[in-house]
């Protein structure tokens, strides 16, 4: 009856991935390789102003005298940093005057993923700033936001249009010289997407990326920068899906956000980067910096993040609590199948007074996977009446998979009250003949279940995006049958 | 409407089942008694398709199909439905969510259209009335949190949803006080037609008080040993099942 059980379950979780296609467009790359001519090269190639060559040259700097990080409970294969292209853009023949000028293959491809963009612009208010590769093609909603004066535009222009604003945040919450992957990332990232929210604006609507990897050999290294003045409220979410790849791609990117005296950011995330074919070849490394600095009293930052994709995960969105009375959140499902590895978490750093934190992360594997979840709490001496809770879940799927808990706790303040709760169980034989009897098949038996085992963080995304994270959750597990 | 011949199956090698035949015709109620261990669940197990039990012999007849051959799945969309002696609990699937992924797979079955969320919710409140169960159950997660009554409350809720042509209902006199078995027993007798039939599993006739069957089955080692009319299940209240063993241990001797 055990064997059954895993038949069945390892029938269900050996599915392949689905968006697995790439479209054939103009590239404009320079060769592969990383050196100091290349990172004036890729500077060069976007304009930028002196200071910022100099914190590109700087990070490439201290990145050589670092080592990859080796703590996590990840096997990864050795990297050659010297085969990868480090910068890749679709050719353009002048700037974009609307979206007439798309060239015809990219379009397709942004239909392919359903996100054709002047549907989207009408589609439940949300603004939709697609990134292929490393130049962002097209911006929409931006007249609407820019009257509220709200800034939403590509890294790159941002650095042209608003050096200022960049000069004084980025590098504030992830310094060059933070991790072996901030510091890669800040030495060579191409583009990503900037934010500004002004005094007192609550932005009306969500704002979107689409990040997608397209191009063979070519590491993606997105930097996102997010600012939340006094009193400003945004609602930022961030998808992805990438093309079927054989070989393994690199991708390191940064996300800062920055949170002042009572502004609230709220940074979703679905990934679901190529995870490598069911044998485990090929996949994306996603070594991610993300981190929130709640600057000012009051501020709340609040990352949720649905994991699905990539062979190899290792991000930590952390919040960084330095105003008194300011809240970080951490809002985690990740799955992982087949030989995907997953070693993912959150940092909560208490240093205000009266700050307090939530972790509540929802592991699932399946397959030969390995989902780790790693945690640190920190309260630090003058972070009075700091409260934290977390709950750390475990859902496995057959018995060839592994989950770990990690969870570190450093408290150097007698009042604090700090919460941890860890479960681990499995999807019962029971629960799916239960459905079975009802007339639920199995593959949707399971997609009810862990739907059901990740509902409290599913419902913390905004509505548009927890139907398509419901579905991505089935379809990560069931696959073949899906 | 279901025809069982000659019945045997195993579970991890053991034998269970030593040679069931049954007849159920449409309208019936039949009551399946027995003391503990003597094959009642699994004869259930088998008919609603759990595949750690093992047939080794016979044949099961539903509707004219051989339903030993259809998916469990496929079976509860042909009308079966097994009220579980120990109800599973699902966390985070609401009630609402789980019944109206069910009651659409029926659909689909039968070439409907999915009910619309206001029809399903109406729906369901209709059959709350009907079974007497707390409107507040319906919201919670499937089985989660609730009681050993609410749990039997639920299965014949499901039920009342599902209008099953063949309801097995395994034990779900155990536990319930004697309101709670009222409320169960009158949810039952609503839903009887006459084009369906119910299998009522109980160790004693107190249900059959409120469900009148209409035959009664004494099981004992993996065999029905004993087939009457529903006086049958007043006697072994009486008796006990131990005149039962000792006729079996005497034929068998003889």
């Amino acid at each position: 009856m055990e064997k059954d059980q895993d038949k069945i379950l390892s029938d269900v979780t050996s599915g392949e991935y689905k968006y697995g296609f790439y479209s054939d467009i103009e590239m404009d790359r320079i060769p592969k390789g990383l050196s100091e001519e290349v990172i004036r090269v890729i500077s060069a190639k976007k304009n930028e102003p002196d200071w910022l060559l100099e914190f590109r040259l700087k990070s490439y700097r201290h990145w050589l005298t670092k080592k990859m990080p080796s703590w996590a409970n990840l096997k990864i294969p050795p990297i050659r940093y010297q085969d990868i292209i480090y910068y890749a853009a679709p050719k353009q023949r002048k700037a974009l005057d609307s979206l007439d000028d798309i060239d015809p293959e990219l379009k397709k491809t942004f239909d392919k993923l359903g996100i054709p963009l002047e549907e989207q612009k009408h589609l439940a208010g949300v603004a939709v700033d697609a990134v292929m590769d490393s130049v962002s093609v097209k911006t929409t909603f931006r007249e609407t936001l820019a009257e509220l004066g709200i800034i939403f535009c590509s890294f790159s222009e941002a650095v042209r249009e608003y050096p200022e604003l960049v000069k004084r945040y980025m590098g504030t919450v992830v310094p060059y010289t933070d991790n072996y992957f901030a510091s890669l990332n800040s030495a060579v990232f191409s583009d990503g997407s900037f934010c500004y929210i002004p005094k007192g604006v609550r932005c009306p609507m969500e704002l979107s990326t689409y990040f997608r990897i397209n191009s063979a050999n070519t590491g993606q290294f997105e930097r996102t920068l997010l600012i939340a003045d006094e009193e400003a409220y945004v609602s930022y979410l961030e998808g992805c899906t990438a093309p079927m790849r054989d070989e393994n791609q690199l991708h390191a990117a940064i996300v800062e956000i920055v949170a002042e005296k009572n502004a609230e950011v709220k940074y979703s995330t679905v990934q679901n980067w190529y995870p490598g074919d069911k044998d485990g070849n090929g996949g994306v490394f996603n070594f991610v910096t993300k981190r929130g600095l709640c600057k000012g009293e009051n501020s709340k930052i609040s990352w949720t993040q649905i994991e699905t994709g990539s062979a190899i995960t290792w991000k930590y969105p952390s919040c960084i609590l330095r105003g008194d009375n300011s809240t970080g959140e951490f809002y985690s499902v990740a799955v992982t199948n087949n030989y995907q590895q997953a070693d993912t978490g959150t940092k909560m750093m208490h240093i205000g007074k009266n700050t307090k934190s939530t972790i509540v992360s929802k592991g699932i594997s399946a397959g030969r996977s390995q989902n780790s979840y790693r945690g640190l709490v920190k309260v630090l001496k003058n972070a009075s009446n700091a409260r934290n809770y977390s709950q750390c879940d475990s859902l496995l799927m057959g018995d060839r998979c592994g989950a770990h808990t990690f969870p570190y706790l450093e408290v150097d303040n007698q009042t604090a009250v700090v919460e941890h709760e860890a479960t681990t169980s499995r999807i019962g034989e029971d629960q799916i003949f239960y459905c079975n009897q009802r007339g639920i098949s199995t593959e949707d038996a399971i997609g009810l279940i862990v739907n059901g085992y990740a509902r409290e963080v599913l419902n913390k995304l905004p509505m548009e995006f927890a139907v398509e994270a419901q579905k991505l959750l089935q379809i990560s597990l069931e696959g073949s049958v899906g | 409407m279901l025809v069982i011949d000659n019945l045997k199956a195993a579970i991890d090698g053991k034998n269970i089942l030593k040679g069931i035949s049954l007849e159920i015709k449409p309208g019936e109620v039949h009551a399946l008694m027995g003391p503990n261990g003597s094959g009642k669940s699994t004869l259930a197990a088998v008919l609603a398709g759990r595949e750690f039990v093992e047939v080794t012999e016979g044949s099961v007849t539903y509707k004219g199909r051989d339903l030993l051959s259809m998916a469990a799945e496929d079976r509860s969309k042909e009308g079966i439905f097994l009220g579980f002696q120990y109800p599973i609990e699902i966390p985070g699937v609401s009630m609402v969510n789980f019944m109206k992924t069910a009651v659409n797979e029926h659909r689909k079955h039968d070439g409907l259209e999915p009910l619309s969320a206001s029809d399903f919710l109406k729906l369901m409140r209709d059959k709350k009335e009907l079974v007497e169960i707390d409107s507040k159950l319906a919201n919670r997660s499937v089985n989660e949190g609730f009681s050993g009554g609410e749990k039997k409350k639920n299965e014949i809720f499901q039920m009342a949803i599902l209008e099953p042509t063949l309801a097995i209902l395994d034990e779900t006199d155990s536990g319930l006080d004697i309101d709670a078995l009222r409320i169960v027993a009158n949810g039952v007798n609503k839903l009887k037609k006459p084009d369906n039939s119910f299998i009522v599993i109980t160790h004693y006739q107190r249900l059959l008080e409120y469900i009148i069957p209409d035959v009664v089955h004494v099981m004992y080692d993996g065999r029905i040993v004993k087939t009457a009319g529903k006086e049958l299940a007043l006697e072994l209240e009486e008796k006990g099942y131990d005149w039962i063993k000792k006729e079996v241990e005497n034929s068998i001797v003889a």
